[in-house]
Formats: structure tokens, C-alpha cells, sequence
């Protein structure tokens, strides 16, 4: 069984469904009798809604009912929440304002939701919506972070007069002013990591339903956790109690963080379903998407890195603004805190790191995680940094990470994080070897004799992701706990149930999943089905993001896979006439210590269900174990990823040639999954650092609100990757994964910008770089070339 | 109301539909094959392609009465007989998709391409002509190489029937 067990390059499972149009999203879903909501949404970014008259829409062919915010506060329905509490640096709690699932008086960004209409089909929805009469008193906006903290600019939120959110700190202040009054050399450096739109390609969607006869909810929607959701929308928004309602997230096309929150929209849909007692869906189109979907990114930061006479770091001082957008997304406040700064140790050794973050409220959509979420941001200033730092002091950038790397662990950052285990030398020394960075300087040289510019860039990440102890994230605000839960059901015949709370949007659970029980039990996979996505089916879960499905996820399925093996244990000491004690199983088979007896795990499924050969009231018959996991540390990935390009500077065009990856994500399940979870996080890497940018107009008006304008990376765009691992177990949990979803994506803008600047032999250069900048950027460096 | 008559995947079909209908809807929603996708409203991301007469179609900016009298190909009729498409077994065995979203109209242009460009695709040749399809789960590295074996499989099929 060992081919289709851990370690295998198995091909996926859920893959025939969707190669045959199979597959089964929420726009897929269609009830009975079900109506169609459309979202009339503010076209200003900030302004005061006067009146709303909806009379002639009322009136308009197939309208069933229209809502607005005044509905939505009549029925107490609560409001959108934030669930992680982040204190001021003198105490005081994050300055939060409300954030009504339908606005109400007031809207705060183009898109936010003024009204909904529900009609028996879109498009009608979609008139009616037209001939809703809004008077809006426009207000001036604050549009970018610069305009939200000048004196006397207008506040987003009463609640935050000068739209500063919070004011947040992290590490000994006096001690890293201390070492920075020592150092032999200072490092500064300005960094802006731009804003970012998620663009899942599957746009979000719910469906509504209520059941009369039983009083129940029902909710198809697109999320990464659905049973974070009926907990958000059950004990806060107070929709309905969690045991009358069912939240369902089917096949979900891709989340990369955009689909852990609760949103409007299908808090909406699943309200009016109750009021107008008919099913109601919504849809997303690709607009709708870039207006609504919590944004990602968008600090500015000043960093500052101290080193010694020896060339080692003695100090790093961080100091970050962080836009919020109008609202607090779910979990929006813990992403430029506890999910940043604790990452800005980097790989390195350095004793003393101090970090302040100020968030600020913005008239633009909220912002809150995207995949790696406060990671890459945290990687990105500390690998400009090194690098950056390396060249001002002549060294070579790898050595000069090679001489500051942590080599002992464990090893306790200044910030919080106590890396368990790792060899950030030997993952660097592959990469140099697979990249062939001995070759550089001549394929540099060949480039320059066809007048091209060359650079190689490197990043060396860590990020902490199986998220998370939950006494750990609760001491640091967290409302929730990060624990996760499996149930393992064994049918009579040998074959397996396994009910999880991670959800699959592409990472292949229905596969990983099944390869663990196919190593534990012996089984092939096919005899393995997973179930997930649905709180009826799934006692209990919290969902898939930060790469926490192997490490916390497999975990708790590995736990409840202990039990099933040791009472299958009894049921076999029963059938095989033996001492429990002398029982052992392996490669699917029951035997007895010291005897050729033997008996297959089907046939002692069947038997703990037939109960023949025991006492019921002894052992109990059956054969279904469930386990909670709660993870007892963070994980650490880490690796190098190696950029190397080549620019044109008569257009400013950047060409990858050659990108090398080399991970450590402890140990693998199918690395065919783990290397397609690279590949895609690079690229969307690779789009943050040369072609992705949300823009907003002074006004406030989204400028990159279609593919037309928001620049996706396409397969031209993009290279072939050489991916590699090096591995060190994870020893805090029993499978030793530390996980791999998102490090592409936080080890790869770096990598390039490090690249790029190199290439130009200047530092002036900002994400995306787009060939117009490079272009720019490329004519002062052959001024400055020319005349040198 | 128009009425639309057109073959998918070798049925005749006919509705009665509202003129705006756009030929992904009357796809899904009349005919209920919902492996047609809609990503992007804007003929940009490609998740809603068929074929119409054997050609690559955006069917999210196609009327459906414009293509009245046609034959449509859509991703559930791409199999013949029970047998996958060598285009779709190559998806598969190269781990050519994730979430599976923009994967049936990945399949359908890459379909289009090999009938347009023949079965001997280079890699840059496939990377280019992916412009009109966009996935963000796999950074193309295993699309470009499900499409580069699925079209030799195809130009072997057609070298075998030959």
C-alpha cells in the first residue's frame, strides 16, 4: 500500500469531477422556489445617506422584496464582526466602529451595501435596482492611509476621530534604541507593500434557505471555514442558534484567505430567506469581487536594521501603518499585529527587535488576509533589508545571511516565536547548487552583450503557520480557539469514513487526507472517502488558512486514528483469542505476538460491528472515534527561493529566467500537492511584485476593478519552477508537518525586488514594478553608469 | 421571448428565452451543465469557454440567440463513450488543476489550441497562447505541461486513426 501512502506522488481523487464539469460550487446550487438578490452598492466612497426612496422599484416586474440597513436594525440583526482584540500601547482597547451588514445613515466605500433586491430572477433584481431613488449627502474621503492622518481629515468613524484604529507595539523599545546607539553601521530603508485583490477565480456566492416546518437555516456559501461561520452568524450576528442551522460550503474554487470572513452578502441572503420564506442566492460578478472581497497588503513601513564591526546583526527597528479599509473584515486586526511582527526575526539571529504598527481606517474596502497575511509583509521588509544591508557592506547577500542565520534550536526570538527546528544553511547551500549561481556572472555577461541587464535576488523566509496553540492566540486576543477536529467512522466492511473540520478549496484533502489513513490502516485510498464542508455532516471544525490543515488538521485525524487503532486492538484480541497486549498491527494486518495467527482490518471491522466474539457490555461495539488536536507550538517553514531575470531597458520589460526554490516543510505527504501549492504561491508573488496593484482615486473610485485594469499574472508572465526541499521534521506534531500553502507567496516578492535591484545596481524601485517604473528606474542607471 | 435552438454535446435543444440571455446562462440554467464557468463577465479569464463549431467561444459575452442552429461543445460532452479526452487525462496525471474552477474551460482552449497549432507545442507556444485563460491556484507550471503531453496524446490518437 505504500504507493499510495504518505510520501506518495498520488494523483488526486476529487480531480474527475472537476475534469468532467463535475464539480459542485454554490453557483451551482439552485432550490426550489429560489429568488435572486442583487446588492445596490454606494457609488461614493464616503457620504451620508439623506433618504432612500424605493417606490418605484417596489413596483417593478418580479420584484419580491427590498431591504435596506433600516430593516436590518428593526430585526436586531447584530453586526459584522472582528474577532481578535489588539491593544494600544497604553492600553486602551482598538477603536472600532460598526459595521452594518446593510449601511445605515452612512457609507464608507464605493461598494459598500446600501440595499438589496430580491426579484424572481437577476435580472430583474438587477432593473429593479436601477430604479431605487438614494440621496446621498457626499462627504469628502480619505482614500489612501497619508490623507486618513492629516490634521482635521474626516473621520471614517466617529469611534476613531483621527482614524487611527489602533496603536500597537511589539518588543524592548529601550533595549533596540540601545544597540542602534552602538551600531557600526545602519540600515534604512522605506518599503511600501501595495495592495493587493485575493481574485479567487470562483467569485463568492450564497444561497439562503429557510425551512419553516423546522424553524431551520440553511446556508450554501463559498468559505474556507464553514463552521466559523454559523458560529459568527449564529452567536453574533444572531441570525439563528447553531442546532437549527446548517451552514454549507460545497466545492469552493480557491480562497487564499478572501473566503475565511463573514461578509455581507450571505449574511443577507440567509436573513431575507427567513423574511421572504423563499430560498435567495447571490452571486458575485467579477466587479462585485474587486469592490468587496477584503483587500490584502497595503502597509508602509520604515525598517531599520543594526549591525557590528563583525558584520553581524545586533538590532532591527520596525515602524509600519496599516490600512484597515472603511471596516473591520473578521479577522483584519491580528494580520498587521501578531501575524507580522512576530515574522520580522526573519532566519537570523538578532537580539533585539522592536516594531510599532499603526492601523488606520481608510474610505476604501476592508483589508484583511491574503495569503501568508502579515507573513509576506514581515518577510518582504526583512529580506530588503538584509539584502540591502549585504551591499552597503560589500558582502555577498547569501554569505552575509549564512553569517547571521540561527543555527541552535531551539531558538527564542525577541518577538514571541520559539523556532522549534530547522537548517537554514543547508536549505540555502541547495538552492545556490540547484540554481547553478556559479554560473551567474557569465549568463549576466551573455545578457549584457545583447544589452539586457541581469540580476539574481534571493529570500530567505520563515513564516509560522499550523495556527495555533489556543491558550497561546487567546492570551494574545484571539476569540476563538485554534484547535481542529476529525471523527473517523469505519463501516462494517473495512472501508472509511473521515469527517473533518479543514476545508478544501484546492489543496486536494480528499487525497493528503486519504493517504494518511492508507499508511495507518493499510487500505487503499479508494477506500477512503472524505467529508468536510458541512455543519450537519462535521461535528465541529475551524477551517482551512494559514497552511493549517496538514499540521493541525491531519493531526487531530491522526489522533482519532490512534484510537480506532487500539480499539480495534480489543476487537482483535477477541477474534484472535490473544491478550490485547500481544496484539500488533501493521501494513493492515491484526497478529499476535509470537504465532502465525492473523486477521485482515476488514475482517475486524466487521467483527466490532457483528459483536459476536465479546461482551457488548465489555467493549462496546462499533468502530468510530473522534479527536480534538490543539497544536502546541506554531510551525515554522523556511527556505530560500532564488529569482534571477533579466531586463530590457529600452522597454522596461522584466523576464524570470530562472527561479529556484528550495523548502523546508518538514515532512510531505504527496509532493506532487506540495510542489502545485509552491507553484501557485510564487506566481501570486511574482503578480505582488510586477504586475498586481489596487488603485484608488482621490476620490475614492477603485480604478482596478476588472481583468481589464487589474493586472493578473498569465502563463506568459510567468516561469517554469525548480523546486527542491530539505527536510527537518516538525516535532510538535505527530505527523511532523509544518505546512506549505503559503510560502511561495511570502518567500517570492523579495526575491525579485532583490533581483530587479541588483539588475539596476540601485535600491529605487517599488511593487508592482511594472515596465514603466523599470523603465524609468533603468534610465538613471545607465545615466549613472554612463557616468561613472 | 426568442426562440433558441442549437446541439450541445450532440442533443438538439430549443427554449424559449429572454433575448439578453447570455449563452453561459442558457447553459446553465436551461440546460443545467454547470461545469461552465463564469469568472470574470469580461472575456478575460476564460472559465466559461466551449466550443461553438469547433471553435474556442467566451460563452459570458456570446448571446445565446447568436449562436442559434449551432453545435456547442461544452465540458461535459468532451468525453467520448466513458473514455476521458486525452486533454483531460492530461490535466490529471500532471496535477494540471487545484480548486478545479478555471479547469474546464483550461481544458477546452487547450483543446483549441492543439486543433489550431497542431500536436507539437512548445512551451512558450502554450504559454502564449493561455493569454485568454487565467487560474490562480497553479502558476501555470503544471497547465503548461498537462497541455504539452495532452496535445502529443492527441497528436498520437489522430496518428493512430490515420
Amino acid at each position: 500500500m505504500t504507493d499510495q501512502g504518505i510520501g506518495a506522488p498520488v494523483r488526486r481523487k476529487e480531480d474527475f469531477r472537476f475534469i468532467t464539469g463535475q464539480g459542485r460550487y454554490v453557483d451551482d446550487i439552485n432550490r426550489p422556489g429560489q429568488a435572486h438578490a442583487y446588492f445596490l452598492r454606494s457609488p461614493h466612497a464616503h457620504a451620508k445617506i439623506k433618504s432612500i426612496d424605493l417606490s418605484a422599484a417596489n413596483a417593478a416586474p418580479g420584484v419580491v422584496a427590498i431591504f435596506t440597513g433600516d430593516d436590518i436594525a428593526a430585526d436586531k440583526v447584530g453586526g459584522l464582526i472582528c474577532g481578535w482584540a489588539i491593544f494600544n500601547k497604553d492600553g486602551s482597547p482598538m477603536r472600532a466602529g460598526p459595521h452594518p451588514a446593510l449601511a445605515q445613515g452612512k457609507v464608507r466605500y464605493v461598494g459598500d451595501h446600501v440595499a438589496v433586491v430580491i426579484a424572481d430572477t437577476l435580472a430583474q433584481a438587477r432593473d429593479a435596482a436601477e430604479l431605487i431613488n438614494v440621496d446621498y449627502d457626499v462627504l469628502p474621503a480619505v482614500a489612501d492611509m497619508a490623507a486618513a492622518r492629516k490634521a482635521g481629515a474626516v473621520a471614517v468613524h466617529d469611534e476613531a476621530p483621527n482614524n487611527q484604529f489602533y496603536d500597537w507595539e511589539l518588543g524592548d523599545k529601550a533595549g533596540t534604541d540601545a544597540a542602534f546607539a552602538k551600531a557600526k553601521h545602519v540600515t534604512r530603508l522605506d518599503i511600501v507593500n501595495n495592495r493587493l485583490i485575493p481574485n479567487a477565480m470562483e467569485p463568492r456566492a450564497a444561497v439562503g434557505e429557510y425551512d419553516q416546518g423546522t424553524d431551520g437555516l440553511t446556508l450554501y456559501t463559498t468559505s474556507q471555514n464553514p463552521h466559523v461561520a454559523r458560529l459568527v452568524l449564529s452567536a453574533f450576528i444572531g441570525l439563528a442558534p447553531e442546532h437549527k442551522f446548517r451552514v454549507i460550503a460545497p466545492d469552493v474554487g480557491g480562497g487564499f484567505g478572501s473566503k475565511i470572513f463573514i461578509y455581507a452578502e450571505e449574511t443577507v441572503c440567509v436573513w431575507a430567506a427567513r423574511k421572504v420564506n423563499r430560498p435567495v442566492k447571490w452571486t458575485a460578478d467579477r466587479t462585485e469581487s474587486f469592490l468587496s472581497d477584503a483587500h490584502g497588503r497595503d502597509h508602509v513601513t520604515h525598517a531599520e536594521l543594526a549591525t557590528d564591526e563583525n558584520g553581524k546583526i545586533t538590532a532591527l527597528r520596525v515602524s509600519t501603518k496599516a490600512n484597515m479599509g472603511a471596516y473591520l473584515s473578521t479577522f483584519a486586526s491580528s494580520v498587521p499585529t501578531y501575524l507580522y511582527a512576530p515574522l520580522l526575526s526573519g532566519q537570523y539571529n538578532i537580539p533585539a527587535i522592536y516594531a510599532e504598527v499603526e492601523a488606520v481606517y481608510t474610505n476604501t474596502a476592508p483589508v484583511d488576509a491574503y495569503r501568508g497575511a502579515g507573513r509576506p509583509e514581515a518577510t518582504f521588509v526583512v529580506e530588503r533589508l538584509i539584502e540591502v544591508a549585504a551591499r552597503e557592506l560589500g558582502k555577498d547577500p547569501a554569505e552575509f545571511r549564512r553569517a547571521n542565520f540561527v543555527t541552535q534550536f531551539p531558538h527564542q526570538t525577541p518577538v514571541i516565536m520559539a523556532y522549534d527546528v530547522g537548517d537554514y544553511d543547508a536549505s540555502l547551500t541547495k538552492a545556490q547548487q540547484m540554481h547553478d549561481v556559479a554560473g551567474f556572472a557569465a549568463r549576466k555577461a551573455a545578457s549584457a552583450s545583447k544589452g539586457k541587464l541581469r540580476g539574481l535576488g534571493y529570500s530567505a523566509y520563515i513564516e509560522a503557520c499550523g495556527i495555533a496553540p489556543s491558550a497561546a492566540v487567546g492570551s494574545l486576543g484571539a476569540g476563538v480557539g485554534l484547535w481542529e477536529s476529525a471523527e473517523v467512522r469505519v463501516n462494517p466492511i473495512g472501508t472509511v469514513e473521515i469527517l473533518t473540520g479543514s476545508h478544501s478549496h484546492g489543496q486536494g484533502h480528499e487525497t493528503t487526507f486519504a493517504q494518511l489513513v492508507s499508511s495507518r490502516l493499510g487500505i487503499p485510498i479508494d477506500n477512503v472517502s472524505i467529508v468536510h464542508g458541512d455543519t450537519d455532516k462535521v461535528q465541529m471544525g475551524m477551517g482551512t488558512y494559514g497552511s493549517r490543515s496538514g499540521a493541525v488538521g491531519m493531526a487531530a485525524i491522526s489522533k482519532a486514528l490512534d484510537k480506532i487503532e487500539a480499539k480495534a486492538k480489543k476487537v482483535a484480541s477477541h477474534v484472535l483469542e490473544a491478550s490485547e497486549g500481544d496484539i500488533e498491527f501493521k501494513d493492515g494486518k491484526f497478529t499476535v505476538k509470537g504465532t502465525d495467527k492473523a486477521a485482515d482490518f476488514g475482517s475486524i471491522a466487521l467483527q466490532a460491528y457483528i459483536a459476536h466474539k465479546f461482551n457488548g457490555q465489555e467493549l462496546e461495539p462499533g468502530l468510530k472515534e473522534s479527536a480534538f488536536w490543539d497544536p502546541t507550538n506554531f510551525t515554522f517553514p523556511a527556505g530560500v527561493h532564488i529569482c534571477e531575470l533579466e531586463i530590457d531597458p529600452a522597454t522596461g520589460v522584466v523576464t524570470i529566467e530562472r527561479w529556484t526554490a528550495v523548502d523546508d516543510f518538514g515532512n510531505v505527504i504527496n509532493p506532487l500537492i506540495v510542489e502545485g501549492q509552491v507553484h501557485g504561491g510564487i506566481a501570486q508573488g511574482v503578480g505582488q511584485a510586477l504586475l498586481e496593484g489596487a488603485v484608488y482615486d482621490a476620490d475614492g473610485q477603485l480604478i482596478t476593478a476588472s481583468y481589464m485594469d487589474y493586472t493578473m499574472p498569465r502563463a506568459q508572465d510567468l516561469p517554469s519552477y525548480n523546486v527542491g526541499m530539505t527536510i527537518t521534521p516538525c516535532p510538535s506534531n505527530p505527523l511532523g508537518i509544518k505546512g506549505c500553502g503559503e510560502a511561495g507567496a511570502i518567500a517570492s516578492p523579495p526575491a525579485v525586488i532583490n533581483a530587479i535591484t541588483n539588475a539596476l545596481g540601485h535600491e529605487n524601485i517599488t511593487m508592482p514594478a511594472t515596465p514603466e517604473k523599470v523603465w524609468r528606474a533603468a534610465q538613471s542607471s545607465s545615466h549613472k553608469q554612463a557616468a561613472e | 421571448m426568442t426562440k433558441v435552438s442549437m446541439t450541445v454535446n450532440g442533443k438538439a435543444v430549443s427554449a424559449d428565452v429572454d433575448p439578453r440571455t447570455l449563452l453561459v446562462h442558457f447553459i446553465r440554467d436551461n440546460l443545467r451543465l454547470t461545469g461552465t464557468h463564469v469568472g470574470c463577465d469580461t472575456s478575460q479569464c476564460g472559465a466559461c469557454v466551449v466550443h461553438v463549431d469547433g471553435q474556442a467561444v467566451k460563452s459570458c459575452t456570446t448571446l445565446a440567440v447568436t449562436v442559434d442552429g449551432s453545435s456547442v461543445t461544452t465540458i461535459e460532452g468532451l468525453a467520448q463513450g466513458g473514455k476521458l479526452h486525452p486533454m483531460q487525462e492530461a490535466f490529471r496525471e500532471n496535477h494540471g488543476l487545484q480548486c478545479g474552477f478555471c479547469t474546464p474551460g483550461m481544458i477546452m482552449s487547450a483543446v483549441d489550441i492543439v486543433n489550431r497549432k497542431g500536436a507539437g507545442l512548445d512551451e512558450a507556444t502554450i504559454r502564449h497562447e493561455l493569454e485568454g485563460n487565467i487560474c490562480r491556484c497553479t502558476g501555470y507550471h503544471n497547465i503548461v505541461k498537462a497541455i504539452g503531453d495532452g496535445a502529443a496524446a492527441m497528436g498520437g490518437q489522430k496518428a493512430a486513426a490515420e
